[in-house]
């Protein structure tokens, strides 16, 4: 409890686009009930606190941290453990946290490849081919910046997380719900779900909330939205050839892509019950492919351009593979 | 597993390790391995392990029940055979001592250790880490109750040939009512278009007809010919089939089958079918004279009245007024328990093989064709000439594996031919007194009194050369000018090339499976092997069942397969069936997949998947239900769904993932090779 006798609240992004700090943000004059029953003590974004006020801070004085982005480097980490340290619950917030999100699509390739891509391109100014080093030294000393990891984590292979909101970002009606929940908890008017749960997700999966027509699946071909000359408006995408990975995505964004004409990405998640999105969506497409010809099924799995960031878009870091390459040194 | 206050129980394991004489123990250690699994697997709830010499003996089911009942064990791994084999044993055993028999899982340490591994302690690490994941696995398990439906005593025969109307009569001889479906015009199948049959060489027709007439006549026999099955629904015990009657345009409680009409039937058409292009019918015509029923039906596609509107000679001359031109095709429903599928084979098209001319040089002759020649009542009244209707030959070739045994067709056997062949020679020396080579690539004569009939044959004087025929050479020019047909073959026996000439060949085609067996085998839910042939349950134990409960098959819808062979098929599913019928309800196994109906979105991926028709869509809740008697727990839609929403009992994701978790414990390190 802080002086005014308010709960604390901290948000905090490790390896992200920011768009989850927005997104919060963005829940208009709900953030006003956060304000109201909370005090910010830590939020990069939007507060000006520091690592050592944090780090000041009793063992669990925080009531609630929602934590987005990856484990990149090692300050990333450090920040997960001080905030678990620090908090009584801990969110995973986001995909990046939650599943690795595009970010961890970098764990397709080693690290000195990342390196390469960032540092060595035309596009990079980098004569003298600097690269960055943990530790330099300088004359007044030795300067350290954070270790890059040879491969990017999920917040809870890091360390131990109490709830998951999926999303990329989460839905703001859902981060609305949620934080009318705590509220209520906090009032003592419900109780807190089961550790591990989902939050701000639905039960099903999005075809559960498209709207679109769906018939018996039978895939003949795929073909990217972009090369399509027309769209069918009332007709599932996945019948029209274009891989939308609705089936195997949590429901809860309200089908917000597929209801506009782009296939599911499937940023929410894999659904509950799903192991590992990428080889359960991978398995139900192939088997609905309309061939029993063995060149033929070639030649409509030629027509997925990119398996594995169609497949493993969000969730190749908290996949049963984690990673591309055996770069993987324990966790 | 969770007690009443939801808190995990320790489970108390036994483990079993069979040797199985020495099929197990000669390549596993297995007293380490129980002696491993005792002190190794404790934590895991493993409160007693035992190896024995016979798992699968009284003896050995005693052990089991045994200490089930001293040691209060509430899981039983047995690792031994694999489970195909004695799943049922060792869970009846366990049901007799009072655990629930979906408790005890087996774990196969012979198929895949012992038969296959021949280095001792490797095998005995991979065994070891084997059982680890099955005691994994069965802390997962929780008991099942297997499912009991309630058995229609009615059932549908599909295919009148021989084996299905040695099947119809013998159900309805134990006084259960039967619909036998045919969709030619008559029931007889290809028996009716042979002439004798081999090796005893009684007439086809005279040993067929009786049957064929005792089924036409049996008041427990429904008989649908002209008709196909259209639909199938439901389950073991309760299956709901329609059937298309297609229209007759003959009016089948008027006509009396006297045969005027296709006496008056203007209309000459070539008879592909049951003439096999040898002979005529009429536009109304039966297939054959003996055919049953006896009622003629209207070729609409030939039928001058059908193509111009005039004509209906045959109405004019009806004694009976039973022409009914204006007739449609009808739907029956009807509710069966059973299902026999005894839909027979298509002969190989000898066309495909163009090197032997069929189609192309006017003599050479497929199997069938020979067969409606020799038929006393076939197109040349039994006379064996050349196609031009009246030429005698003095020499005959005959040609045994066309399109059998030969990668480019088909790798199997068909059975038949050799005796087929064997007959055929036996026909032209009868009847003709010509000469006769066989050209044969192995003679088989397995069954009884074959190989008999092959040495009469032999001692007839018939020709034998082991070879296959290269090619058939029409027009070649003989020493002294003439222009013969001449079959080149290497004689592998007298490593030479012969060059044979002869007036008259022979093909012996292949047995291929039905040309819509994939259909209708998706149909009624069963499944094909590569080469398109039903799949029987087991090939060597179960040859008549099906994976489906409730579907059985017969006759040469299950391969090539001759007269007698066919005949005893038949009458194995009608004992099958009649079994089943008199159980009056039967248990099924409880293994199945169903749907979280909050979970399933209505994706309806796995809509069109499933192999036995168990997926039902509902459109007004938008969600997929598996129908509990359909499925056979095959678990196709369970891969298939993306939503993680069908799961099958017996093969959870917790079940299946401890199983990988506990063999991936072992640290088991193979030796560099």
């Amino acid at each position: 409890m802080s002086e005014n006798g308010k709960p604390k609240f901290a948000m905090y992004w490790a390896a992200s686009c920011g768009g989850c700090d927005i997104a919060v943000l963005n829940i208009h004059e709900k953030i006003l009930d956060v304000d109201a029953n909370f005090e910010v003590v830590f939020w990069p974004v939007a507060v000006d606190a520091k690592y050592k006020d944090v780090e000041a801070m009793a063992d669990g004085e925080i009531l609630l941290t929602l934590f987005n982005g990856g484990m990149r480097n090692e300050e990333n980490a450090h920040m997960a453990r001080l905030l678990r340290r620090k908090s009584q619950i801990l969110i995973a917030f986001g995909s990046c946290a939650n599943e690795g999100c595009i970010p961890g699509l970098a764990n397709l390739s080693p690290v000195e490849e990342i390196f390469e891509t960032a540092y060595a391109t035309v596009s990079t100014e980098n004569a003298a081919g600097i690269r960055p080093q943990p530790e330099t030294q300088v004359a007044e000393g030795v300067l350290s910046i954070p270790a890059f990891s040879p491969v990017l984590r999920t917040l809870n292979q890091v360390v131990d997380v109490d709830y998951y909101i999926p999303g990329c970002p989460p839905e703001s009606h859902q981060i609305a719900a949620v934080i009318d929940v705590v509220l209520a908890v906090l009032a003592g008017k419900a109780q807190l779900p089961p550790k591990g749960s989902m939050l701000g997700v639905g039960q099903s999966t999005v075809c559960d909330e498209c709207t679109r027509v769906r018939n018996v699946r039978k895939i003949t071909g795929f073909r990217r939205i972009q090369d399509l000359e027309c769209i069918d408006p009332q007709v599932c995408l996945l019948e029209q050839g274009v891989l939308c990975t609705g089936p195997a995505t949590a429901s809860g964004c309200t089908a917000l892509c597929p209801k506009a004409g782009a296939p599911c990405a499937g940023c929410y998640g894999p659904a509950q019950g799903v192991l590992d999105f990428g080889a359960r969506m991978m398995s139900a497409v192939a088997s609905v492919i309309d061939s029993n010809d063995a060149e033929e099924i070639d030649r409509i799995l030629d027509g997925l351009v990119d398996p594995a960031g169609s497949f493993y878009r969000f969730n190749l870091a908290h996949s049963v593979l984690r990673t591309g390459r055996a770069s993987w040194n324990g966790n | 597993m969770t007690s009443a206050n939801g808190k995990r129980q320790i489970p108390r394991i036994g483990v079993y390790v069979c040797h199985c004489g020495s099929n197990i123990a000669g390549t596993v250690d297995v007293e380490e391995v129980a002696k491993w699994a005792k002190e190794r697997l404790g934590e895991q709830g493993v409160v007693v392990a035992k190896e024995y010499k016979f798992m699968c003996s009284s003896l050995g089911q005693e052990l089991i029940a045994e200490d089930i009942r001293k040691e209060r064990l509430d899981r039983v791994v047995v690792a031994a055979c694999s489970p195909h084999l004695h799943e049922k044993t060792f869970r009846g055993a366990a049901a007799r001592a009072g655990l629930n028999p979906y408790l005890c899982e087996m774990t196969s340490i012979r198929e895949q250790v012992s038969w296959v591994h021949t280095d001792k302690i490797l095998a005995t690490e991979k065994a070891k880490a084997l059982i680890s994941g099955t005691v994994a696995r069965v802390r997962e398990h929780s008991p099942l109750e297997s499912i009991t439906v309630p058995i229609n005593e009615t059932t549908l025969v599909v295919g009148g040939g021989i084996a299905g109307i040695q099947a119809a009569l013998e159900i309805a001889n134990t006084g259960h009512p039967v619909y036998l479906v045919e969709r030619e015009p008559s029931i007889g199948g290809h028996m009716a278009q042979f002439d004798k049959t081999f090796p005893t060489l009684d007439c086809a027709a005279c040993i067929l007809t009786p049957r064929m007439s005792e089924a036409g006549s049996h008041p427990g026999i429904h008989l649908l010919t002209w008709s196909e099955v259209e639909q199938v629904e439901g389950y073991v015990g309760n299956f709901t089939v329609s059937v298309r009657k297609k229209a007759r345009y003959v009016n089948t409680e008027l006509c009396t089958g006297c045969g005027i009409c296709w006496q008056k039937c203007p209309k000459n058409v070539l008879d592909d079918k049951f003439e096999v292009g040898l002979g005529y019918r009429k536009a109304i015509y039966t297939p054959f004279e003996q055919a049953v029923p006896r009622f003629p039906v209207i070729d609409r596609e030939t039928c001058t009245y059908f193509e111009k509107g005039t004509c209906k000679a045959c109405e004019k001359f009806c004694p009976t007024g039973a022409i009914a031109l204006e007739q449609q095709d009808e739907l029956v429903s009807f509710q069966v328990g059973n299902i026999v599928l005894a839909t027979g084979y298509d002969l190989f098209d000898a066309r495909r093989v163009p090197q032997y001319g069929y189609g192309r040089l006017p003599n050479v002759f497929t199997s069938l064709e020979f067969e409606r020649m020799c038929n006393a009542a076939g197109p040349t009244n039994g006379d064996i000439v050349l196609r031009d209707g009246k030429t005698v030959p003095k020499t005959v070739g005959i040609i045994h594996c066309v399109g059998s045994r030969d990668r480019n067709y088909n790798n199997y056997c068909s059975a038949i031919c050799c005796m087929q062949s064997l007959k055929f020679a036996h026909l032209v020396k009868e009847r003709t007194g010509a000469e006769v080579y066989n050209f044969y690539i192995d003679l088989r004569t397995t069954a009884k009194d074959y190989d008999e009939f092959y040495q009469r044959v032999l001692e007839e004087g018939t020709l034998f050369v082991r070879g296959r025929v290269a090619e058939i050479i029409d027009g070649a020019q003989l020493p002294g000018g003439d222009e013969r047909m001449v079959i080149q073959v290497e004689d592998t026996l007298a490593g030479c090339q012969r060059h044979i000439p002869v007036d008259m060949v022979v093909l012996s085609a292949a047995l291929e499976p039905r040309a819509d067996a994939g259909e209708v085998a998706k149909q009624f839910g069963i499944s094909c092997s590569s080469n398109g042939w039903f799949t029987e349950r087991h090939p060597k134990l179960d040859p008549v069942a099906t994976m489906t409960e409730g579907i059985f098959i017969a006759g040469c819808a299950t391969g090539p397969r001759d007269i007698p062979n066919t005949v005893a098929q038949g009458s194995a599913t009608a004992a099958r069936v009649v079994s089943y019928i008199a159980q009056a309800e039967l248990a099924l196994e409880p293994i199945r997949a169903s749907v979280a109906e909050a979970t399933c979105s209505g994706c309806r991926i796995c809509n069109g998947l499933c192999p036995f028709n168990a997926i039902v869509f509902h459109e007004d809740r938008m969600v997929t239900e598996i129908m509990t008697a359909l499925c056979q727990g095959c678990g196709t839609c369970v891969a298939a769904c993306p939503a993680g929403a069908i799961t099958c009992t017996g093969f959870s994701n917790d079940q299946v993932i401890a199983q990988i978790e506990g063999m991936m414990a072992v640290a088991f390190q193979p030796e560099p090779v």
